[in-house]
C-alpha cells in the first residue's frame, strides 16, 4: 500500500512539472495564471498523498488553506486582468 | 489505534484496500491529464477546459481517497477534508470561468482550428441592446 503512495506521488509530481512548464512558457498571461491555478490545486493533492506517506493527519490543515488561497489568488487575477485593478472604490 | 470489531475481519480490511487504490488511481490518472492537456492544448480557453474539469475530478478523487483512508485506517474522521472537498467541487470551475471570460475581454485571439464563437456574438447583442436602451431614453 504504501508503494502505491509513493508512485501516486511521483506520478502527480511528474505532472507538476507538465503544469510547471507551462506556467514558464506560456505565450500570455492568461496562460500562466490557468497553470497556477492547476498548480495549486496539483500541490493539494500532493500534500494530500504526502500526509498519508508519513501518517500524520496534522497537514490536513494545509489542504483546506490552500484550496481557498488558490481560489482567492486565481479570481483577484481574473478580475486584474479584466479591468486593470482588483479593488474598486466606486461600486455600480 | 483499530476499533475491536474490525480486528477479527481482514476482508473489510481489503474492501477498504480496493476502495482507496481506486479513488486514488483514478484521481492520478486525471491530474496526468490535466498536466498533458495544458501541454499539449492550443489556445487559452481549451487550456482553461482542461484545467478546470479534470483538475477538479482529480483532486477531488485523491482528497475522497485520503479522507477514506484516514477514515477506515486511523479511526480519524476529518471534518476539513469534508469541507475542502465541496469548497474545489464549488469552486475550482468557477475560476476557470472566471480566467476564461478575463482572458476573452482582454482580447486573446482563438486559436485557428475554432469553428464557432459565441461570445462574440453574445458581446455584439448586449452592445446593441444598451445603445437602443440610450436611444430610447
Amino acid at each position: 500500500m504504501m508503494m502505491f503512495y509513493w508512485v501516486s506521488l511521483f506520478i502527480v509530481s511528474i505532472s507538476f512539472a507538465g503544469l510547471l512548464f507551462r506556467l514558464v512558457k506560456g505565450p500570455t498571461v492568461a496562460d500562466r495564471v490557468v497553470a497556477l491555478d492547476a498548480i495549486g490545486v496539483t500541490l493539494v493533492s500532493i500534500v494530500a498523498l504526502l500526509s498519508m506517506i508519513i501518517e500524520t493527519e496534522f497537514f490536513l490543515e494545509v489542504i483546506l488553506l490552500m484550496s481557498i488561497l488558490s481560489f482567492i489568488g486565481t479570481a483577484a487575477f481574473a478580475k486584474f486582468l479584466e479591468r486593470g485593478e482588483i479593488f474598486d472604490r466606486d461600486s455600480r | 489505534m483499530r476499533n475491536s470489531w474490525r480486528e477479527g475481519r481482514f476482508s473489510i480490511e481489503i474492501l477498504v484496500d480496493i476502495l482507496i487504490i481506486i479513488l486514488i488511481g483514478t484521481g492520478v490518472l486525471f491530474s496526468a491529464v490535466t498536466a498533458l492537456g495544458l501541454i499539449r492544448l492550443p489556445d487559452v480557453y481549451t487550456r482553461t477546459h482542461a484545467a478546470s474539469k479534470s483538475s477538479t475530478l482529480g483532486v477531488l478523487s485523491i482528497l475522497l481517497g485520503t479522507f477514506v483512508h484516514f477514515w477506515f485506517k486511523e479511526d480519524i474522521f476529518n471534518t476539513q477534508m469534508v469541507i475542502a472537498i465541496a469548497f474545489l467541487f464549488i469552486t475550482q470551475p468557477v475560476a476557470g470561468h472566471l480566467i476564461g471570460r478575463a482572458a476573452y475581454m482582454t482580447g486573446i485571439k482563438v486559436a485557428e482550428e475554432t469553428v464557432r464563437d459565441d461570445m462574440g456574438t453574445a458581446i455584439e447583442k448586449r452592445k446593441n441592446n444598451q445603445q437602443e436602451e440610450l436611444e430610447n431614453e
